[in-house]
């Protein structure tokens, strides 16, 4: 069994080009009145230059707590983090300055992540100040009217409050405060789950081309799938603090490996016939999730597996490599 | 150019924001009348020696001829039993009952926000523990007596009263902004400026603070009645403002000796500090309504 | 054709606010047939919600104004209708879903006492006593495949999870036998696992009761697989009707295709462009068809007029002038 982790380790390590971000065994409790929170739970991946990794998974999976872990909201409670080599697993506060240039988070929930009782052209001054991006002042007013041309808002922008602007544009404005200091890695939290689709379509293609024009690697992590299928280089999906499966995306989709993949991947709504043919077999989804304070024993999806077989209520599964780029963490294939 | 373009846009921005802040202030018809009040209060106290119609009152003044009189069109508010004009020594009181309100709120704002952001942002910390105790302490004292104790010991006099004042009234202050402060601490926009590598220091002055900025304005506006009045009540006890310089809550108290028959000598006072603790009232409602409360 | 149960025609609804007046809906007609399971979709701001409190008659007056339209239910104007016969309604017949579980019960009383209070206020001639109440309410969650009901009853509502909770508002909009079922963005704030659960559950449901059902959703995937037919709307009117299936795989409208276009799929290469510019303010709307300042099309007429339904097909209407 050891050997095949290592084997997957040497594997994850070969792909694409250079690792930018590599984490192995990545690890976050909370430690909570009511009990410990195993909120990620040994989770390892890595992410190359230019790549687009997304992390997909329902409420408890983890994959925000992976985000904030690596951003730096967070300590790691166990595991590393590699980032362009260096070992960077701890809090943002203890981490060198110019480190915190180069990661950069854009947040879920736009209403909340910038400022209320500051204007846009306050918010957009603050990283290009800290970093002294751009030293004079005079400058730093025409970097910022160019961030804003960026992510295509009109200047008179500039000395709004948040709250006059909807949410789509509070959002670009989050994605050009973190692009302010030229990172070249994004972490994405659920960028778009609060927005209509129309403004979605929008900040999805204009992320698309920044990662092209500036060279950045993106962290994507959301639970809409079809969403994922369009932007993502590959896919890894969470469940209770696991990876339960990591798939270049064409791949994911076209044969899904986990039953939670498959359970997952069968209830999408989607728009047409055509998509229609293209899920998994129907699998009802029976059950609620479980709290990640209570984890079940074995297998974390046991209870609701509709493959399970009798190993899997007692002991856990380890990831291996199925095929070239393509880990399953399930008792069905640890043969 | 640019710069001109945008330097006019911001310009633009703030006449519309304080365009707006008034429409919200004069909602209501009274906020309007506590500013007209209050306004006219400020202008009278500036130019006391030259609105007053006997300035002679305002200080050692003895005039037994005139002692006693009821008010009367020479004197409006009538004369105290030294012959002093009621109503300019209420202008001149008005002097030291703003000034105090404005040095104690000078002084008790600053300490009191800056300790509350401090406490909030490092809640569940020993800084927190330390400063919220402290305060603790202070609000369990009842204000007045606080106030009476400190006054007592020191000899009494406007300095001595004014710190009294600060001393009781710094930790309202400190637990309103610790409120909002550990509330803010865990939202987004914080964490987005921390992760940005913002210091503390910006943190709590600039994205901390501003959201605080309504409440504590509004309790300013509220606050500067509630120290005129107690500055007032320690005058009346003797512990303020010594005679013979003109201050309100001692002209209530000298008065008392002589009603109900020359009731003018207390009630106009006490009346003059009605008007301004409820002008500063009313302003205080109305700051709240500008702020969308 | 049989007749409606629901018909709303052209209503207008207005919002006095300080800075003047928001015309939020602008002629809305909707119509809803028995047994038959319509979808309203649109996005954030269009007005679907305002429809929906309307038919409820949720909305205060003022700051709402109506000026203008009807809202018959088996041939009655609702807002024209005593008290007594809203509360009746009200009660028997027409009952809504909210959006948030967790905001729709509340939190200081438990299950068993809210379905308590639904079950008494259903006017059901059969239940009398305490067991009979318990019972019905044993027989609702039951209903909705919620395991263990009568230690549920128990429960206050933050004690359970979130697709319980939706279950739970489920089962008390069906205590009383209703005709109408207005479901606002059920399931939008749970996991999609969760959220497929409950939509195959209110599916069921409505077809063995035989009730009407209309689902509000800006998710048009979930809509698709629920509805027979479906209403598009944007900033405050319907822009386009048809049956569901077809709608979708051949959209009309320039916002509906703009919409479905935009929508990531599981088919094809990337992302749609979205729609340019942004929903009209409703203090200051555009002249004449609403959707004129983002559409692609647009001819002089659209500025000056507002675009009547064009029956383009059986059962497949557009307003647009293109047609």
């Amino acid at each position: 069994m050891k050997l095949s982790v290592l084997n997957f380790r040497k594997k994850v390590m070969k792909l694409p080009n250079n690792n930018i971000l590599n984490i192995s065994n990545l690890v976050k409790y909370f430690y909570t009145r009511q009990g410990t929170v195993r909120a990620v739970d040994g989770v390892s991946f890595a992410i190359g230059e230019r790549e687009t990794f997304g992390l997909v998974g329902e409420s408890g999976s983890g994959k925000s707590t992976v985000a904030y872990t690596v951003v730096g909201a967070y300590n790691p409670t166990e595991g590393r983090i590699l980032y362009k080599g260096r070992d960077i697993s701890r809090e943002s506060r203890k981490r060198p300055q110019s480190l915190k240039k180069e990661i950069q988070i854009v947040f879920q929930d736009p209403g909340s992540s910038l400022n209320p009782a500051r204007t846009i052209s306050q918010i957009l001054e603050l990283p290009l100040k800290v970093h002294a991006v751009v030293k004079d002042p005079k400058e730093r007013m025409n970097k910022i009217a160019e961030l804003l041309d960026m992510v295509q808002l009109p200047s008179d922008y500039l000395y709004k409050y948040p709250t006059m602007i909807g949410g789509g544009e509070k959002q670009m404005v989050g994605i050009a405060r973190a692009l302010a200091t030229n990172p070249s890695f994004v972490v994405l939290d659920e960028p778009t789950s609060a927005l209509d689709v129309s403004i979605q379509a929008k900040i999805i293609n204009m992320l698309i081309k920044f990662q092209k024009e500036f060279g950045l690697a993106y962290l994507f992590i959301t639970h809409d799938l079809s969403l994922m299928r369009n932007i993502a280089d590959r896919v890894a999906i969470m469940y209770l603090g696991k990876i339960c499966e990591i798939a270049p995306t064409s791949e994911f989709f076209k044969t899904p490996l986990h039953p939670y993949t498959q359970m997952l991947l069968s209830s999408i709504p989607v728009i047409t016939d055509e998509e229609e043919k293209l899920k998994p077999k129907k699998i009802i989804s029976k059950g609620e999730i479980p709290s990640p304070v209570n984890i079940p024993s074995g297998c974390s999806f046991h209870l609701r597996c509709p493959r399970k077989i009798p190993i899997c209520s007692k002991d856990d599964p380890i990831m291996v490599n199925v095929k070239e780029g393509h880990c399953v963490r399930c008792h069905l294939f640890t043969r | 150019m640019r710069e001109n373009i945008n330097e006019s846009k911001k310009k633009l921005k703030m006449w519309e924001n304080t365009r707006r802040n008034w429409y919200n202030y004069s909602r209501n018809p009274l906020s309007i009348i506590g500013l007209l009040v209050i306004c006219i209060i400020i202008l009278v106290t500036v130019f006391a020696p030259y609105v007053s119609p006997h300035p002679k009152s305002a200080d050692k003044f003895i005039d037994f001829d005139e002692a006693n009189r009821p008010p009367s069109s020479i004197h409006i508010c009538g004369t105290d039993q030294y012959g002093r004009d009621v109503l300019t020594r209420i202008f001149f009181g008005y002097r030291y009952s703003l000034i105090m309100g404005i040095v104690v709120l000078a002084i008790v704002t600053p300490l009191g926000v800056l300790l509350g952001l401090t406490a909030g942002y490092f809640k569940d910390s020993w800084i927190e523990t330390i400063i919220m105790r402290i305060t603790d302490i202070f609000v369990a004292v009842p204000p007045l007596i606080l106030a009476l104790a400190v006054c007592s010991v020191l000899t009494p006099g406007l300095f001595h009263a004014m710190m009294a004042v600060c001393l009781m009234w710094w930790p309202w202050y400190t637990r309103m902004v610790y409120g909002i402060s550990s509330s803010l601490k865990g939202e987004f926009f914080v964490q987005a400026a921390e992760l940005t590598g913002a210091s503390n220091l910006h943190i709590l002055l600039r994205e901390i603070l501003p959201n605080c900025m309504a409440p504590i304005l509004t309790k300013m506006s509220l606050d500067m009645g509630w120290v005129i009045l107690i500055g007032a009540s320690l005058s009346f006890v003797g512990l303020g403002v010594q005679p013979p310089t003109p201050d309100l809550g001692s002209m209530v108290a000298e008065g008392c000796k002589y009603l109900p028959d020359q009731w003018w000598i207390s009630v106009f006072p006490a009346i003059a500090i009605m008007l301004v603790v409820l002008g500063f009232n009313l302003v205080g409602d109305g700051v709240r309504d500008m702020f969308g409360a | 054709m049989s007749k409606p149960l629901l018909e709303i025609r052209n209503l207008h609804v207005w919002f006095k606010v300080f800075g003047g007046i928001l015309k939020v809906l602008d002629g809305v007609d909707l119509i809803v047939r028995p047994g038959e399971k319509i979808g309203l979709v649109g996005e954030m701001g269009c007005g679907k919600t305002t429809t929906m409190k309307s038919i409820m008659k949720l909305l205060p007056i003022p700051p709402a104004i109506i000026p203008e339209g009807e809202i018959i239910y088996k041939g009655k104007n609702i807002l024209k209708m005593s008290s007594e016969e809203l509360q009746r309604i009200r009660r028997k017949e027409i009952s809504m879903i909210f959006e948030d579980p967790t905001a729709a019960l509340n939190p200081v009383f438990t299950i068993g006492q809210q379905l308590q209070d639904a079950i008494k206020f259903s006017g059901s001639n059969n239940v009398k006593t305490k067991k009979d109440i318990k019972n019905r309410a044993i027989q609702a969650l039951k209903e909705v495949s919620l395991p263990d009901p009568e230690r549920i009853l128990r429960y206050y509502p933050l004690q359970l999870s979130g697709g319980m909770r939706q279950r739970i508002c489920i089962s008390m909009a069906l205590i009383s036998s209703s005709e109408l079922l207005i479901a606002d963005e059920p399931g939008t704030s749970l996991d999609v696992t969760i959220q497929d659960q409950i939509l195959r559950l209110l599916k069921e449901l409505v077809e063995k009761r035989g009730s009407s059902i209309i689902l509000i959703s800006h998710a048009l995937g979930l809509v698709r697989g629920m509805t027979d037919r479906v209403y598009v709307m944007y900033a405050g009117s319907i822009v386009e009707t048809g049956k569901t299936k077809e709608l979708f795989s051949n959209p009309l409208h320039p916002y509906s295709q703009g919409l479905l276009n935009a929508i990531p799929k599981l088919t094809g290469d990337g992302i749609g462009e979205g729609i340019s510019g942004r929903i009209p303010e409703y203090i200051n709307p555009p002249s004449g068809c609403r959707f004129h300042p983002r559409c692609r099309y647009v001819k002089p007429i659209c500025k000056e007029k507002k675009p009547p339904f064009f029956k383009v097909d059986e059962d497949h209407e557009v307003k647009c002038f293109k047609f």
